[in-house]
């Protein structure tokens, strides 16, 4: 939706590597103005008790449905911008691309860079430019995933916006969520953004090759978001050295079989 | 500022049901918001005049229910109030919880003419 003036979905552009990039912020609807008729003395109460979140989460659950008709495991990387969402992706998809169909959404505010260095290893992407919007929303999904059309028993990446708040309160339709910190970022980062680490199911550590390098207390951290959800599983890796990128392969080709045990 | 989206939400759900009911606008819209929905109020405010104009929430007045957190302890069932997510149990000093409350982000009522 526009992060402006909220009319809608107009700031968003989807596109494939290497399109034109829409992301002019154009307004070509008539803004719709309800009337202001005041009836006094006719008033009526409606108890409601609705979710404010619903309509994405509709959403989102028509999505992990037909994920699940089609055996498509669907990830949502979740981190502040720079934790090496995309690094970490390139190396898997570099490593494991022979083995697993992959397709890749990727989130961000503006440019096509992100889908450009999926694109480069010929794996399908697309690109969702959120404009001013801060995160990834299920119908945002919806519509990537009919441009990019996922075959069955495939796995999708979604790469979410760079932001540690707003991306854990929107249910996009994945089956698990992976949230990925650095060891350049503080090992409190769980407790001071706890909604995220809350809400994921399992949590990369990357840039691992520089812990000699820095004063960062790795067992500090797991303390931290382990008290947030005790459910969290760690994997410690290095995209760019690929130390520990074995371990979380495991994970996902484990996840995969479960999966498709579940889906079949 | 995800609360942008938040009241777009809100406003979506008003204007569907004050329709519903063949009003035009909205007098009072009461929500309910948990201290851990991940919402912050003031933000909410902040959002709300510029968001809600022209729509049926143009001249409704906002009241917020805020609800603060509890949650059940998983190892001694002690039920206990948390200001944050990782608050530990005050007895056993466990933090293995089930969260009872505070993770409210609801519609809870409109008054519509």
């Amino acid at each position: 939706m526009c992060g402006v003036c909220g009319c809608g979905t107009d700031g968003v552009s989807i596109n494939k590597p290497h399109q034109h990039e829409e992301n002019e912020h154009q307004h070509n609807h008539d803004h719709d103005h309800d009337h202001h008729h005041h009836h006094h003395g006719d008033k009526m109460i409606i108890d409601l008790e609705r979710d404010i979140l619903s309509k994405n989460n509709v959403e989102a659950a028509r999505n992990r449905g037909y994920f699940e008709a089609k055996n498509i495991f669907t990830l949502n990387l979740v981190s502040s911008p720079g934790s090496g969402k995309t690094s970490i992706l390139e190396t898997t998809l570099k490593d494991l691309k022979e083995k697993f169909p992959f397709y890749v959404i990727e989130g961000d505010q503006q440019t096509l860079n992100d889908a450009n260095r999926i694109d480069a290893l010929n794996v399908p992407v697309i690109q969702v430019n959120t404009g001013k919007g801060c995160h990834l929303e299920s119908d945002m999904i919806y519509d990537a995933v009919k441009q990019l059309k996922p075959k069955d028993d495939s796995i999708l990446m979604i790469e979410n916006v760079g932001n540690l708040v707003c991306p854990s309160m929107f249910d996009l339709g994945e089956q698990k969520r992976v949230v990925i910190i650095s060891i350049t970022e503080g090992e409190d980062k769980p407790i001071k953004y706890p909604d995220m680490f809350h809400s994921a199911d399992i949590c990369i550590i990357n840039k691992i090759d520089l812990l000699p390098y820095l004063k960062f207390d790795l067992e500090a951290l797991k303390k931290y978001a382990l008290q947030v959800n005790h459910h969290l599983q760690f994997f410690e890796v290095s995209a760019t050295t690929g130390q520990g990128m074995d371990t979380w392969y495991k994970w996902l080709e484990t996840e995969l079989e479960r999966n498709k045990q579940k889906n079949s | 500022m995800h609360e942008l989206s938040i009241a777009m939400g809100i406003i979506n759900i008003a204007k569907k049901e004050t329709e519903k009911a063949n009003k035009t606008s909205v007098e009072l819209i009461e929500l309910e918001i948990g201290s851990l929905a991940g919402v912050e109020l003031e933000s909410l405010e902040y959002v709300w005049e510029t968001a809600v104009k022209n729509t049926v929430l143009e001249n409704a007045k906002l009241e917020i229910d805020f609800k603060d957190a509890k949650a059940e302890c998983l190892e001694c069932n002690t039920i206990y109030s948390m200001k944050k997510m990782y608050d530990s149990c005050p007895k056993c000093n466990s933090y293995f919880k089930n969260i009872l409350q505070g993770k409210e982000l609801r519609v809870k009522s409109l008054e519509v003419i």
